[in-house]
């Protein structure tokens, strides 16, 4: 099927997530998108899938006739199936009735007839399933293969794969990759969203790439992988020079530390980090970033190693002995897990100090959170309450909760969707603090430019590979686009793996 | 922010008439008059001194129960157990009774003890609640709902059983206790001034420790958001077992007085339902400590002066019931509307 896109548009609020996007893609291709976090290939996804609309004006075609869809059901029905990141399927419930929930029509499913078609597609296919076991003795490979199976049998010639090579092992990518290019010959297209550079070199018949929300171009192979790269994350803004740190005592000291949850495992990691040191931690969402910085807030219990904090052991601590021990964590959800909603600036910052006695001093609480205010340059006043501040005064808020004495400032994304005022005034604050208190910062970002501009180390992740600790100073944007895309590891990343 | 509240108060004002509106319909549809039985609802409860005593009797359980969920509901907790905890307060107090029946202790001590014991056994019920909630993983509705039936039935078996009254066990429930065992009664009414001031004591202490204290704004954080309160540095499943605590002793403490002051021994339905509705008057002044006074007086008036429906119109007295349930409705109703078409301040 020939799918069109022709000036795409969605805007969230004020955010413009695609910009007039105009894509043709030709039957029988193995389209691939590519883009960093928030470049708008979800988006464009989602709309196409029918989960979004786009704004008046937007036009999808499909075979020349131009159709509006307006909810994944519909989009099946013109043939355009989509696999998620996560698989959305059943877990307690057999194979079979996985696929039977998805059949429009009939009180009573025909268990039978449905069983011979599925073991027909499965031949057809190369996979081996058993129609009457449970989803949840599958992997996240084989319920892939399942998902794609159930989208075939509902009759999809359009498959939209969203990062399907996150958490899947390197025997299950090979298999799905086998499957897919088997899908051209019968006229059937492939999109292909991912980050990984790898993936989409070995797997696309051509490439289109995303930045900013909108298409900054389109290539065919042989791909260069630097100008991939170069597409994906733009030229460099300056930001002034760089400000490398005087590193002092270590700060917290992590020996052969193994993560694991059910995605990801990290396996002996070694580092020490000194007071005053910026640690930037790069890679897609997802690689293991988050695990690492969980750990080191006491958020996530270690499967192997001893994590110390100033020459304390805090191995297996929780939390809250880690808080007291000094670490702040900011987590990159700020409404979700950062802030409570419904409770006014004040209020945060009385909860964030040590109470004085039983009663809140309330002309003391609003003096503190005046000071606040002004010292941090939030626009609000101290009974708004968190929700009614925008993002920026929000993270704002959430650095103005950072304790007194602190030793390791532990922070996700802290300026994502900020702008570039916002951006530097938020990381003079935080160095200050590096400064004052001797604190570390370990930081998430998925901004390649603000890692190196304010990191002195920077440590990349790659499908839950840790790099050995990169000079900040002597690393470029394009290496470390190219690390995060999964190139160049064998002579970094055997330091940890 | 005032003109926020006075958008709220004419919000509820609507759902107010709105939940008139539909009783008056429903007694029109039987061929009776609405304004009568308003006015024989009125009269029932505030015409004289006895049928106000009357309210007043009502009112304490049900404020001390609507203070304890004010609580809960604060740190996000649905406390439907509420019930099984006044009930739990009702044994608890008739236990320490029957313990000092025969002693030499001052009268006055004992009915301090018994009221004490009352206010541990509802918080006992509700650690039992908040147990299962934090350490098993049972949602507090499913949890609360089981503890309440379980409270039921040991009544019924403490009254059929090791309580019962000499001779023939029955219905009405275990001996009386011994007049100075009762909380003094006010002349010849049936309201004890004492059961009174408690009440109103408990509902100053949670306006008191919802609004001024770090206690209570921990709390509140918790309620709001359970990891950021966490990552916050509070201490959360403490604080939602602390809530249960609190709660269950002043539900324990609305079972005491059902024991002290009105009936003076463990009948099998000692709590009469205001658990429950102490849930509804805590949904309808939208956990507000300072509405609570008002609410839960106009709800015990519906109920006592519903009485005089039966026996004037012939008309079942459960409408009081009818009206309470209706203008929650319309109320919760009435937030919903304004969520969803309300200027968004």
């Amino acid at each position: 099927m020939n799918v069109e896109l022709k000036n795409i548009n969605k805007h969230f609020g004020a955010v413009h997530a695609n910009k007039g996007i105009n894509l043709n893609i030709p039957t029988g291709t193995i389209q691939g998108i590519l883009g960093e976090n928030g470049a708008g290939k979800s988006t464009l996804m989602k709309i196409l899938s029918g989960f979004i609309q786009p704004d008046p004006g937007s036009e999808i075609i499909l075979d020349g006739k131009p159709v509006v869809i307006h909810s994944p059901a519909d989009a099946i029905k013109y043939g355009i199936g989509m696999l998620h990141q996560d698989p959305l399927d059943f877990p307690p419930m057999k194979l079979l009735d996985n696929f039977l929930l998805g059949l429009s029509g009939g009180l009573f499913p025909n268990r039978k007839e449905t069983a011979q078609d599925f073991n027909l597609l499965a031949r057809e296919y190369g996979f081996s399933f058993d129609p009457e076991s449970y989803v949840d003795s599958l992997t996240v490979g084989e319920r892939q293969q399942l998902e794609i199976m159930r989208l075939l049998f509902l009759g999809a010639r359009v498959f939209i794969l969203d990062e399907p090579t996150t958490g899947i092992s390197a025997g299950q990518k090979e298999k799905l990759f086998a499957t897919l290019k088997k899908f051209p010959e019968q006229a059937m297209t492939v999109i292909f969203v991912s980050h990984k550079l790898e993936d989409v070199e070995n797997l696309c018949d051509r490439v289109a790439v995303l930045r900013g929300g909108g298409l900054v171009g389109e290539t065919k192979p042989p791909y260069v992988t630097s100008n991939l790269v170069e597409m994906m994350f733009g030229k460099a803004i300056t930001l002034g020079a760089r400000q490398p740190a005087e590193a002092g005592e270590v700060t917290i000291s992590m020996k052969n530390v193994s993560l694991e949850d059910v995605r990801m495992k990290i396996k002996n990691v070694s580092l020490d980090i000194h007071a005053g040191e910026v640690i930037g931690l790069a890679g897609m969402e997802g690689s293991g970033q988050d695990l690492f910085i969980r750990a080191c807030a006491g958020l996530m219990r270690t499967v192997g190693g001893r994590i110390h904090l100033q020459g304390q052991d805090l191995t297996g601590k929780s939390y809250h002995t880690f808080k007291h021990a000094g670490v702040n964590f900011l987590p990159a959800a700020r409404l979700e897990e950062g802030l409570v909603l419904g409770l006014s600036l004040t209020d945060h910052f009385v909860l964030a100090e040590e109470p004085k006695g039983l009663f809140i001093d309330r002309a003391a609480g609003q003096k503190l959170a005046e000071d606040r205010i002004q010292s941090f340059n939030i626009r609000g006043k101290p009974d708004s309450t968190v929700e009614s501040l925008s993002g920026g005064n929000q993270q704002r808020a959430e650095l103005a909760l950072l304790q007194t004495p602190l030793s390791l400032i532990l922070l996700e994304h802290p300026t994502r969707g900020l702008d570039i005022e916002s951006v530097i005034y938020i990381w003079s604050k935080l160095k200050g603090r590096c400064k004052t208190d001797g604190a570390a910062i370990v930081f998430i970002s998925s901004d390649l430019e603000e890692v190196l501009q304010y990191s002195d180390r920077v440590l990349v992740f790659f499908n839950g590979m840790v790099s050995a600790p990169l000079d900040a100073g002597k690393t470029t944007v394009e290496e470390l686009g190219q690390l995060i895309g999964g190139k160049g590891w064998a002579d970094k990343g055997e330091a940890h793996d | 922010m005032i003109k926020n509240r006075l958008g709220n108060l004419s919000y509820q004002l609507a759902a107010l008439l709105l939940a008139f509106g539909v009783v008056s319909l429903i007694l029109l549809s039987v061929d009776a008059s609405p304004s009568e039985a308003y006015k024989n609802i009125f009269k029932g409860s505030f015409g004289e001194m006895r049928k106000f005593a009357e309210v007043l009797v009502a009112f304490v359980p049900l404020l001390l129960v609507t203070a304890g969920l004010l609580v809960t509901f604060s740190s996000g907790l649905w406390n439907i157990g509420v019930e099984g905890q006044v009930v739990l307060g009702a044994i608890a107090t008739t236990w320490v009774y029957r313990f000092y029946l025969d002693s030499d202790l001052p009268p006055t001590l004992i009915i301090i003890l018994a009221i004490i014991g009352g206010m541990l056994g509802g918080a006992i019920w509700a650690a039992l609640a908040g147990i299962l909630k934090v350490f098993g993983g049972v949602n507090e509705i499913f949890g609360g709902l089981g503890l309440n039936f379980v409270a039921t039935a040991l009544t019924i078996y403490l009254i059929f059983g090791p309580w019962k009254r000499p001779g023939v066990a029955s219905m009405s429930g275990t001996v009386p206790f011994p007049d100075e065992f009762s909380l003094p009664l006010w002349q010849n009414l049936r309201i004890s001034p004492w059961a009174l001031v408690i009440a109103l004591i408990g509902i100053v202490f949670v306006y008191f420790l919802l609004q001024g204290t770090y206690f209570g704004l921990r709390l509140k954080a918790v309620g709001k958001n359970f990891r950021a309160a966490y990552l916050l540095g509070i201490p959360t499943w403490q604080y939602s077992m602390y809530s249960f605590l609190i709660c269950g002793a002043l539900a324990g403490a609305a079972g005491a007085m059902q024991v002290a002051a009105v009936y003076h021994r463990l009948i099998p339905s000692i709590s009469s339902g205001y658990g429950y509705l102490g849930l509804m008057v805590a949904m309808l002044i939208n956990y507000q400590a300072l509405w609570a006074v008002p609410v839960a007086l106009f709800f015990a008036a519906l109920n006592i002066g519903s009485i005089q429906l039966p026996i004037i119109m012939k008309l079942d007295s459960s409408l009081s019931g009818v009206l309470q349930g209706v203008l929650v409705l319309f109320v919760l109703l009435a937030a919903g509307v304004r969520q969803k078409f309300g200027r968004k301040v």
